[in-house]
């Protein structure tokens, strides 16, 4: 699913304006536990989560998931931002929750990554 | 790309030093990509030096993390100075975890951290006493033939 459309259908805001919405993402893991995204996360695969902390980049860079969606209307510090812009990280901001923000990418066809 | 060299090196970690966290496994994962290692072997040793790095950093005062590359392997050793543990064959069940509340809220403590260690190495080794100490030590074998 093309990044644009992940933006409309979960109302989101980028947090940078370079944004390549072009981008596609393969699939989709949505926790706030860093070794489930570890366990189960695919390389490009889009991460939604109400945990706003860098440590969720770090995980995000070392599982290779190129966009991070905070849920809730959580917006991340000034540090988180930077440093997803220094990883190259996509970071998104919808007011939706966790379940409602999976539920609308999944009827849009988005699915789970698969258990490897 | 040299890939019949040996290169090997060490990172210092210390316990509770969130902000570094994860540090020496990005470092590690940048030198696998400039010697071109093939993209699936990094993400692998790179998810299981990262959950064994966090592991020193939260339940250790300090720790050091070796890593050893060739042609054959990735070899990765992660032994602290903490705790140990008593119960190994408890602590590798997934879901068992002894993480604090307030490690749980930066996104630790599901207890999948050694599970995950073990699912994305060939070979899985660790050894640990209380008061002596934990050594993990991960190998990843590379496919020569599929290296890119
Ligand atoms: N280096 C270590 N020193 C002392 N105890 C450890 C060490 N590594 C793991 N443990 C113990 O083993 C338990 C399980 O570890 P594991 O990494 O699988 O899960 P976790 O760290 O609790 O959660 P997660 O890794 O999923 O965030 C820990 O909760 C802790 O009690
Ligand atoms: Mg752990």
């Amino acid at each position: 699913m093309k990044l644009q459309k992940i933006i409309d259908t979960l109302e989101a805001v980028t947090l940078d304006s370079t944004t390549n919405t072009g981008l596609e993402v393969g699939w989709a893991c949505a926790t706030d536990l860093m070794s489930e995204v570890l366990y189960y996360a695919h390389e490009n695969s889009l991460l939604l989560t109400g945990l706003v902390k860098p440590q969720v980049i770090r995980t995000a860079e070392i599982a290779d998931i190129r966009v991070v969606v905070f849920t809730r209307g959580k917006e991340p510090d000034t540090e988180t931002i930077s440093l997803a812009k220094r990883k190259g990280i996509t970071l998104l901001v919808t007011p939706l929750s966790l379940f409602t923000a999976s539920g609308r990418l999944f009827s849009a066809g988005l699915q789970c990554c698969p258990y490897t | 790309m040299d890939h019949t060299r040996k290169i090997d090196g060490r990172f210092n970690l210390v316990g509770g030093d969130f902000t570094n966290a994860g540090e020496a496994s990005t470092q590690l994962k940048k030198i696998l990509q400039l010697r071109g290692v093939k993209d699936s072997y990094i993400r692998r040793a790179s998810i299981a030096t990262f959950e064994a790095e966090m592991n020193v950093i939260i339940y250790t005062p300090a720790g050091i993390l070796r890593y050893d590359v060739d042609d054959e392997s990735i070899k990765i050793t992660v032994e602290d100075m903490g705790p140990g543990i008593e119960d190994i064959d408890l602590a590798m069940q997934e879901g068992y975890s002894t993480a604090p509340e307030w490690v749980r809220e930066m996104g630790w403590g599901a207890g999948m951290g050694l599970p995950n260690m073990k699912k994305n190495s060939d070979v899985f080794r660790i050894d640990s006493a209380p008061g002596e100490g934990t050594t993990v030590k991960m190998i990843i074998y590379l496919n020569k033939g599929e290296q890119s």
